[in-house]
């Protein structure tokens, strides 16, 4: 769908962008105006629960006043701006700027010609493209049918289903003129047996929701019922365990999340060197493990995301002044080592190391080729898990995390799943288990359960890990 | 008092036209009920690294809401744009939408009765709107803040911030018409100490978030009552966090433990708070945030912890963080009891749970965090009572002969049916023979949700009690986020599991 003009409160963010930068009298500006869209179902037990279509507009005006080397920021983001509202929102940017301190990010802003992204881009001047309910027309209609055989099965389908459009134009008083079209969808699907003593979880992401087969995750659940169907208790321990690629994403999300440069450089992070500096270089996996992000057009479709540094706010691990910065295909974690962290021009300089920021993808690939299957097959004791749930850090020192296997912890003896066992708490460190992998299979499509709202873009290899800590027994089925 | 009014840059927007307009429109076009929201929510984030601005980011979220029930079932739309022809469009896309969700719906949605309120409003309570107040004093606080804690040699950062939203809010459904305002802070400072051989450790301010204005921050321009003692908690962090330094880690294994109530708030917010909501009762929120082992048919028998347990939900708690006039279904606030004498009593309603369980009216746990989202039902101030005349910190610790003082929370996960919980904390103290005996460190707990309450052998009294709470629960999907506090005095649990998490992690 394409929203008319009208929509906009009259007039194309193109226009806001360049109406708020013609607006500003401070010493640099950089706009940003968001338009998304969303549509979302969800349901329980067989039957809808909430549903709903969201349209919001935003506009980010970030003003910098400069004197000598300090350059101060002020950040101004209001939804439902009017065209006669755009130069308030500038001022009042202009206004904070004078009052706050100096920023400790501040660097020149960039210009065409600079390391900015190129043709990457979606035309700037092209109408914004919009979702709404009708994305799930087919898919409702193939849920409802789903829900109909999973009740005369026995079975209650729990899941949610949402689709989002935003487009983002991003200009700044340098001359950069940058858009970003970027679509994002998930589904969530949960099977459990009439009793809720079983259950089993799959999620994919998705771009437009042509490539969701809504019986082949129902497939995929009904299999995982079945093994469920004989269960035993296990206590405690440490176990070689089976991590799928949605497991490993939501381990290997937080483990990115964490490998912010500046705070690895003030000592206090799992990537700080003792006595100062990075571990950059340092071996964490005896496998050759490569963990990166790749914002080029090239990426497979699922996994495209901004080629351009986007920040609608200064913090630990991005910045303002960085606008427009293209990004290049990144390497975290090269052949088992840690090749890179999370920058900004700002830390970049403080650390001597390249300028790498954050990119909205990630994928591991160990160069291996066995299936999720396969490896089970190749198992002779171990665990297998299906997903992770409340993942809280611990203790930053080790990056030890908590939380919980949830929807399908499954017993392996001799190659074949025979039994589902309890669920069960545990206290591991992503960067610790990576010294224990011991086989990464082939790197595929995966949709974290902890992190997949926020985090849809990533693609993982299934891991057999040696030793993996299950600190305690949970009741929960 | 001055400035205390709702934002007049909200209620210039012709809300009432803009709601009659979007409720005629749902009702021409076949909905059965309608409601409508519109929202501005202004937020502001200061944060400072090491005494420099790191994060100065002033945002905001505006827009209309309409929900419908068409042919009994929901549908809902939202827009940006508070203007006539947006919510026409709204109210008509809330319908296509329950058309086109029919298709997977079996229950027809009918929601309890409740009372019509007419024309009302509401404003929480506080002084100064931090909003009307310069960026430029609140960035000097911080920074003072941070300036005085570098100067110690034995910490090496500072992160200060100042969370602060406001949150306007207008609803109507044909019955009551409710416009209300509130305002809530979030200050935080952390201090880091980084040793030579590459271990570090942080220690937090202990100050909640609270549903209070500038005020709270004290001093200079905005003093008024309610403030915390921010000079005297800032003066301590220095040797606190070199006492956190130098501890033992401590041994694994049982111990009795009192929990002060700036740590024993989250383990209510998890382990009590989410359990006793009855969306995740009824699997709403099965494929997501889970469900609860506190299921209806236990309701009235189940012993969820010692005879001395006491747990309230309130929606009513003066700067309590969920407290509100109306709910986003029109409910007005209300207190209730959800644990009495240490049995399951009651549960966290909206409107259709409370007619689908023949329950009555609804007790307002109705909360949408935004015009774009719909309303889901969200967790009302949830609180432990404090004992009458009951005992001091000191004299639950001079009860115990081996264990350990916790203070402050940090780390937190609980598993999806709210059995299992891990907690970790700002501070540990060993207790010996009744006295505490210094700081331990790398200190986790972890039980089972009715163990734990049933090992809870006393109750602090009144002058234990504090008020926590967090900005973030989060919940849903698409996922809200919700404010929310938990009010509780400082108690002793008997022989809960101590984990070393530097072991766990080795």
């Amino acid at each position: 769908m394409t929203a008319p003009g009208g929509s906009n409160g009259g007039i194309r963010p193109q226009e806001a962008v360049e109406r708020a930068l013609a607006a500003a009298r401070c010493d640099g500006c950089v706009v940003i105006a968001d338009e998304t869209s969303s549509a979302n179902l969800r349901w329980a037990g067989n039957t809808l629960t909430t549903d709903g279509v969201s349209r919001s507009r935003q506009l980010t005006v970030v003003a910098i006043s400069r004197d000598g080397k300090d350059a101060r920021a002020g950040v101004v983001s209001r939804a439902g701006v009017r065209a006669d509202q755009i130069e308030d929102v500038v001022r009042e940017a202009e206004r904070e700027a004078g009052q706050g301190s100096p920023a400790e990010d501040a660097q020149p802003l960039l210009e065409p010609g600079d390391e900015v992204a190129s043709g990457a881009s979606a035309a700037w001047d092209g109408p914004v493209t919009s979702t709404g309910i009708g994305v799930f027309r087919s898919f409702s209609t193939a849920l409802g049918e789903a829900f109909g055989a999973a009740a005369a099965a026995g079975q209650r389908l729990y899941g949610f289903a949402q689709h989002r459009e935003t487009s983002t134009f991003l200009g700044t008083s340098t001359g950069l003129r940058l858009r970003h079209d970027q679509p994002a969808g998930q589904v969530d699907m949960n099977a459990k047996s009439a009793d809720l003593a079983r259950s089993a979880w799959a999620g994919q992401g998705t771009r437009d929701f042509a490539d969701v087969d809504v019986g082949a995750l129902v497939a995929d659940l009904t299999r995982r019922l079945e093994w469920a169907r004989r269960r035993v208790e296990l206590p405690a321990g440490r176990y070689e365990t089976l991590l799928p690629p949605a497991a490993v994403a939501d381990l290997l999300i937080y483990l990115y999340w964490s490998a912010g440069a500046k705070d690895a450089l003030d000592g206090r992070t799992v990537f700080s060197q003792p006595g100062g500096g990075t571990r950059v270089g340092e071996r964490l996996s005896g496998l050759p493990l490569t963990l990166r992000s790749d914002p080029s057009p090239a990426a497979a479709p699922a996994l495209r995301c901004a080629p351009f540094v986007i920040a609608h706010a200064s913090t630990r691990r991005s910045s303002v002044f960085d606008n427009g910065l293209g990004l290049q295909p990144t390497d975290w974690i090269s052949g088992g080592e840690l090749a890179a962290l999370a920058q900004t021009r700002h830390s970049a300089g403080l650390s001597g190391l390249p300028v790498t920021p954050m990119i909205g993808n990630l994928v591991l690939d160990g160069r291996g080729s066995a299936s999720l299957d396969e490896m089970v097959g190749r198992t002779g004791h171990g665990l297998l898990l299906t997903c992770l749930w409340y993942i809280r850090e611990v203790d930053p020192q080790t990056l030890l995390l908590t939380g919980l296997t949830r929807d399908g912890t499954y017993l392996v003896e001799n190659g074949e799943v025979t039994a589902a066992v309890n669920n069960f708490r545990f206290n591991e460190s992503p960067v610790g288990m990576l010294a224990r992998v011991t086989e990464a299979g082939v790197t595929g499509p995966a949709l974290s359960r902890e992190w997949g709202d926020y985090f849809t873009r990533t693609a993982m290899p299934p891991l057999r890990v040696d030793g993996f800590n299950m600190s305690s027994m949970s009741q929960a089925s | 008092m001055a400035g205390k009014a709702i934002d007049p840059g909200f209620t210039a927007y012709p809300l009432r036209e803009l709601a009659a307009a979007a409720l005629q429109r749902a009702a021409d076009l076949g909905a059965a009920r309608a409601d409508f929201r519109a929202e501005r929510i202004r937020e502001q984030q200061i944060s400072l690294s090491d005494g420099s601005l790191e994060t100065l980011f002033d945002g905001d979220d505006l827009g209309l809401a309409v929900r419908v029930v068409v042919d009994g079932t929901w549908g809902f739309a939202s827009a940006v744009d508070l203007t006539q022809a947006a919510a026409l469009r709204a109210a008509a896309e809330a319908v296509e939408v329950a058309k086109v969700a029919a298709a997977i719906n079996a229950e027809p949605i009918e929601l309890a009765d409740e009372p019509a309120y007419g024309d009302v409003s509401w404003l929480s309570a506080y002084e100064t709107d931090p909003f009307e107040v310069s960026v430029a004093d609140k960035v000097a606080l911080l920074a003072g803040w941070s300036s005085g804690l570098l100067g110690h040699d034995r910490i090496d950062h500072v992160d200060a911030s100042l969370h602060q939203v406001r949150e306007c809010k207008f609803y109507a459904d044909g019955a009551t018409t409710a416009l209300q305002q509130r305002v809530r802070l979030h200050p935080q400072v952390t201090a880091v100490a980084v040793e030579p051989g590459g271990r570090f450790e942080t220690m937090r301010t202990l100050a909640p978030p609270a549903g209070r204005g500038l005020e709270y921050l004290g001093g200079g321009a905005w003093a008024g009552p309610g403030a915390w003692d921010f000079p005297a908690e800032l003066a301590q962090l220095p040797e606190l966090l070199a006492g956190k330094l130098a501890a033992p880690g401590v041994r694994p294994g049982r111990y009795d433990l009192v929990i002060d109530p700036s740590n024993l708030w989250l383990v209510i917010h998890e382990s009590i708070g989410h359990a006793t909501e009855l969306d995740r009762a009824l699997g709403y929120e099965a494929a997501y945030a889970g469900t609860t082992f506190a299921t209806p048919d236990k309701c009235g028998s189940l012993q969820y912890g010692s005879p001395p347990m006491h747990v309230t939900g309130d929606r009513t708690a003066e700067h309590g963080l969920a407290t509100v006039g109306y709910d986003d279904e029109g409910v007005a606030a209300q207190s209730w009891d959800l644990i009495a004498g240490g049995v399951l009593t009651g549960y966290q309603l909206d409107r259709r749970m409370a007619r689908m369980q023949g329950l009555g009216r609804s007790n307002g746990c109705a909360f949408a965090d935004s015009p774009g989202h719909m309303p889901i039902q969200r967790m009302a101030n949830v609180s432990l009572r404090p004992a009458e005349g009951g005992p001091s910190t000191q004299e639950l610790i001079a009860g115990v002969e081996d264990g350990i003082y916790i203070l402050g929370d940090k780390s937190w996960s609980i598993d999806m049916q709210r059995y299992n919980f891990q907690f970790t904390g700002q501070r540990f103290y060993q207790i010996s023979r009744g006295r505490l005996a210094g700081q331990l460190r790398d200190v986790a707990y972890q039980a089972t949700t009715t163990d734990f309450w049933n090992a809870m052998e006393a109750v602090g009294g009144p002058q234990t009690y504090l008020l926590g709470g967090a900005f973030n629960c989060g919940k849903g999907q698409p996922s809200q986020v919700a404010p929310v506090s938990h009010g509780c005095p400082s108690v002793l649990m008997r022989g809960v599991r101590i984990l070393n998490t530097a072991e766990e992690g080795a």
